[in-house]
């Protein structure tokens, strides 16, 4: 289902993946050093103290040259992935609507889609991670291009660590799966922001005898999502579109919930809702598994900063308040006890030719590691 | 849909303001065009990487006939509107900042 890429948008992607990887591994750590030698000392120079926290150090931090010149060739290079992204899909918009609608019709019971879900808010506001267009845009009937682009570019965006069908995230829940719950056969498993699915075909390769649903609320992501699954032979796994704030589904009717690097591109008020519908549908003995990127709390107010980066300047504005929500909490709200409430580690698993990546490098989210809150029914 | 409009509908902005780093926006402005070409050169460096060890392997390569190269009509046509393609993909901030302001306005 992938697009088709010419020699010279490949070498696009390769430029972008290596300039990322460039900046990951080398340009950023410039940062810190021009904190301790020129930053910190001008602003207690000022102040008399040190910056207290993330804010005042970004307020310090932006008066310096390098981390200009680092945040403006982020900045400009997410752009690129974009337009790189765009210029492959949107040349054959029509081919690949053709393709989806070929795989789609295959499997036609299992891609559930419903034009009265409306896009909510959190997502309209803002066209997330400087995606134009966002998750949802449609150029022409039947569209599937946003996730073709997203599709395409999420490789190079995080340079192979998610593996090499960026699944990465998916299987490595489904491996701490099999040996957190050895022998466990959930019968039904959901995915909530499920996008195009990435991290549900693992699941479905897991527990083949289960019934697996994703939903979204993005069409061209489900269209895409599906039909990717049709051609790689689990056209049994279903792509709904509903909202998870109110999720179409039965009290107590899944075993097994999850999300991957959903909640943060939520809101305060849909991320209530939404553990309260994952509550609702868990059925009686079933887990609850949310992968996301670590929380701010025990990490130094620098290291906040850094990653608090994208909440700024990559559309991501509900980054921060998630990374200081204490999901175990909200969990406990929901009315789960708190032996059932748990926090953990998610390592990518990819394959043996794609680069791993040790934990101390993780690179501000964008690396094969997670952290992940979980509450069993 | 023009080539052109599909060049614009490549070089779209995503929705939220674009921020600047710099002191001065100019200098902003001015890395976006000098990165978009330093990915550029890297592109037609890659290309011609493969075009050497292709030929290399086949010991097809005469450098002279290179240099002796004059394109005819269609080619000539072809390679401008690369370079037309070029250009827009160069000047993509510059197209977003007259969106943004054309909607502004209206």
């Amino acid at each position: 289902m992938s697009p088709r890429a010419t020699h010279d948008e490949i070498a696009r992607f390769n430029f972008l993946a290596n300039f990322n990887k460039y900046m990951s591994n080398v340009v950023v750590s410039g940062n810190a050093v021009a904190y301790e030698r020129r930053v910190a000392p001008r602003w207690r120079a000022r102040h008399g103290v040190d910056p207290a926290n993330r804010r005042e150090i970004r307020a310090a931090m932006s008066e310096d040259p390098y981390y200009q010149m680092w945040s403006a060739l982020r900045r400009t290079g997410m752009e690129m992935r974009q337009q790189a992204g765009r210029s492959l899909v949107l040349r054959q918009i029509q081919a690949l609507r053709d393709r989806a609608r070929q795989l789609n019709a295959e499997c036609a019971a299992t891609l559930r889609l419903d034009d009265s879900i409306a896009i909510p808010r959190y997502q309209s506001e803002l066209d997330n991670h400087c995606m134009p267009g966002s998750y949802y845009a449609e150029y022409i009937e039947d569209d599937v291009s946003a996730a073709a682009n997203y599709d395409a570019g999420m490789f190079a965006t995080t340079t192979g660590l998610f593996g090499r069908y960026l699944d990465g995230a998916g299987r490595g829940a489904a491996q701490w799966l099999s040996r957190h719950r050895p022998g466990w056969r959930p019968r039904r498993i959901l995915e909530i922001g499920c996008g195009l699915g990435h991290n549900l075909l693992p699941l479905a390769r897991a527990y083949p005898d289960a019934e697996v649903i994703g939903v979204d609320v993005a069409a061209p992501m489900l269209r895409y999502g599906h039909a990717r699954a049709v051609g790689m032979g689990l056209g049994h796994v279903i792509f709904q579109q509903a909202n998870a704030e109110a999720l179409p589904f039965a009290d107590a009717s899944f075993d097994f919930i999850y999300s991957a690097m959903f909640l943060h591109e939520t809101s305060h008020a849909a991320l209530r809702n939404i553990l309260g519908e994952v509550r609702r549908v868990l059925a009686s003995g079933g887990l609850q598994l949310h992968l996301e990127q670590p929380p701010y709390r025990g990490m130094s107010d620098f290291e906040q900063f850094l990653r608090d980066w994208d909440c700024h300047y990559n559309n991501e504005p509900f980054w921060s308040a998630l990374h200081e929500t204490r999901l175990p909490a909200l969990l406990a709200e929901k009315g789960f006890a708190a032996t059932a409430i748990f926090e953990t580690e998610i390592h990518a698993v990819v394959e043996d030719e794609m680069p791993k990546v040790a934990a101390e490098v993780e690179d501000f989210g964008r690396g094969g590691l997670w952290y992940a809150c979980g509450a069993a029914a | 849909m023009s080539e052109l409009d599909l060049q614009k509908l490549i070089n779209a902005a995503a929705s939220g303001k674009r921020p600047h780093f710099f002191g001065d926006q100019d200098v902003d402005r001015l890395l976006s065009i000098v990165w978009a070409m330093a990915s550029e050169l890297a592109v037609t460096r890659e290309r011609l990487d493969t075009v050497e060890r292709l030929l290399a392997e086949r010991a097809l390569l005469d450098r002279a006939a290179i240099d002796a190269y004059r394109p005819d009509g269609t080619a000539a046509a072809e390679r401008g509107q690369w370079q037309i393609e070029y250009i827009s993909r160069l000047l993509r901030v510059l197209q977003q900042e007259v969106d943004a302001l054309q909607r502004d306005s209206r």
